[in-house]
């Protein structure tokens, strides 16, 4: 069923002598949402970069399993290759090139992909984040964060991709932005492009989800419906933050009587 | 005794030559990090293949021949050597290029030796006169010359693919991987850009009033340095601005030698060294280094 959707299979990662993925398997098919959650140091970067390709600037390589899309393997396939193949990664903390203009910047998303599908693909993340037409001309150091964030979605959507990595992308917004940024990927979803979401925002992330992956210190400990993992135990004491709904709720009376100006 | 107009235009010229040199540095630099100490002798390569094939070939296709084998030498380098060493420490990279450096000198001052080598340029020692200003035909090829390169650099730069791919590889070269941009070929472009730029460069140093190639035209090379570095070492604009400043500043020093005697002679070689030091001890980073422009 998977067709020419990613499949990560026994993948894993070492920077030197630290394993930072041990036997990671995963699908997205395609036009789907998955994500994966985990808390810091899970490995959940460090599996989007073994999937792009790009672990080789942090001094990391792929020590077993293998990354496929379709029936094609990524997993030996230079950085670019990979983004040809179809696979863009938003990075970590957005990372635009700051002393770029917000145009150049998407130029350079579209450096990618297919030089005949560009003005497409401009026309689109247009569409998506109007703000960026108006900003055209700045530097893109200068917007605020979210918008920082819609550049960096934008420009990875330039090579107009299969498949979509982010991480953690409402990392650092307030959460209006970080729900203006939920429905873009909805949006992006629905026009066709698969989407594997890394976030430690859980709530949000697995709303946007049809499936979700747990990552633990390297490994995948609970897999399942996006659905079924939000309503777990399990995962709502450590992913959701809900303690036990009758500490909830003590928690939350005992806040009303405490929570008065600090004057001190 | 040369009159303060002609000094200034002389400075110019000889300093959009330098200007040429400190380009191409920094576009190395600003593509792959490596502070390029072998720029001297990529330099001295093209004027080389100009000087040897002038007789044969006529100025302008020697020209073009240099220009040419210059760029190929330089992506060479990139290619057998520096690709080796990439994600290496930043002192490593610069120790490898004095070695590249020291091998292609040897080379050239052997086949060189003692002899100075013409370039078979068109302009001989013909000098304009303008009322009270005269000025050497070469000054004003080479002024020319240097202002049509930088321009046509500076339009490729900021419109064409190779130029984002460029600048986007100069921020972040893991976030240009992560766009699909081919490091190993914009660094194999920034190398061949340097190496042409370099020869073009090589002729201006050559012609008059200069003997012609020697070798220590690449002593002259040198100086190039200083106003890359004073420019701030990640700045095309800073290397335009620097070129100019030691060209200008070497000339006068020179100009007016005779009323400075008190501070020694060959003050003209020093002085691009003293407004370095002088800059640098007030902008650390260059005139134009980056000063982080960010929003966090
Ligand atoms: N360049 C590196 N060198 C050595 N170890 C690294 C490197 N990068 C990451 N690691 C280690 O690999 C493990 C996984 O890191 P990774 O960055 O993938 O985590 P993460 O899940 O993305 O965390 P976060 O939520 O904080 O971004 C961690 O233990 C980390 O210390
Ligand atoms: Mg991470």
């Amino acid at each position: 069923m998977v067709g020419s959707g990613l499949v990560v299979r026994d993948l894993s990662v070492g920077y030197g002598p630290v394993r930072a993925l041990r036997r990671v398997s995963l699908e997205v098919p395609e036009g789907t949402v998955v994500t994966v959650l985990g808390s810091n140091g899970a490995g959940k970067s460090t599996l989007l970069r073994a999937i792009s390709r790009t672990l080789s600037f942090q001094g990391g390589a792929v020590t077993e399993g293998e990354v496929r899309l379709g029936d094609r393997r990524l997993d030996r396939l230079p950085a670019d290759r990979v983004v040809a193949a179809g696979v863009s990664q938003v990075p970590e903390g957005r990372r635009v090139f700051a002393r770029m203009t917000v145009a150049d910047n998407l130029r350079a998303g579209a450096l990618g992909g297919a030089r005949a599908g560009r003005a497409r693909s401009l026309a689109r993340v247009h569409e998506l984040f109007p703000v960026l037409a108006q900003r055209a001309h700045q530097r893109a150091g200068l917007l605020s964060g979210g918008e920082q964030q819609m550049l960096a979605v934008a420009r990875a959507l330039m090579a107009a991709p299969k498949v979509l990595l982010l991480d953690e992308p409402s990392l650092g917004l307030a959460p209006l932005m970080a729900e203006r940024i939920a429905d873009t990927v909805r949006e992006i979803n629905d026009q066709g492009t698969a989407v594997l979401l890394v976030e430690q925002n859980a709530a949000l992330a697995l709303r946007l989800a049809t499936h979700a992956y747990v990552l633990e210190v390297g490994e995948v400990t609970l897999e399942g419906p996006a659905a079924e993992l939000a309503a777990s135990d399990e995962v709502r004491r450590r992913y959701l933050g809900v303690v036990d709904e009758d500490a909830a709720a003590d928690a939350e009376t005992a806040g009303a009587r405490t929570l008065t100006r600090w004057n001190g | 005794m040369s009159t303060f107009a002609e000094i200034l235009l002389n400075g110019v010229s000889l300093g959009s030559v330098y200007a040429l040199i400190a380009l191409g540095f920094v576009v190395i630099f600003r593509a792959t990090e490596v502070v390029n100490f072998a720029h001297a002798s990529l330099l001295l390569a093209g004027g080389y293949f100009t000087a040897s094939l002038h007789d044969d070939l006529g100025f302008w296709p020697a020209l073009l021949v240099g220009i040419a084998g210059a760029a190929l030498v330089g992506a060479a380098v990139e290619f057998f050597v520096m690709r080796r060493y990439r994600g290496s420490d930043h002192s490593v990279l610069a120790i490898v290029t004095i070695g590249v450096d020291i091998l292609l000198t040897t080379e050239l001052t052997r086949r060189i030796g003692t002899d100075v080598l013409a370039l078979g340029d068109p302009w001989g020692d013909a000098v304009l006169k303008l009322g009270p200003i005269s000025l050497a035909h070469t000054r004003i090829a080479a002024f020319v010359a240097a202002a049509l390169l930088i321009t046509a650099f500076l339009l490729v730069f900021r419109y064409t693919s190779w130029g984002v791919a460029m600048r986007a590889a100069a921020e972040s070269a893991e976030t240009a991987a992560l766009m699909g941009v081919r490091l190993g070929r914009v660094s194999l472009g920034a190398w061949a850009v340097a190496g042409g730029l370099a020869a073009v460069a090589a002729l201006f140093l050559t012609v008059f009033p200069t003997p012609g190639l020697e070798r220590a035209t690449s002593l002259a090379a040198l100086k190039a340095f200083p106003a890359a570095i004073l420019g701030g070492l990640d700045s095309t604009t800073g290397a335009l601005v620097g070129g100019l400043l030691v060209g200008v500043t070497e000339s006068l020093a020179t100009g007016y030698q005779s009323d400075l005697t008190f501070l020694g002679r060959g003050l003209g070689d020093l002085a691009p060294y003293l407004v370095m030091v002088a800059i640098l001890l007030i902008r650390p980073a260059g005139l134009f280094g980056t000063k982080e422009l960010a929003r966090v």
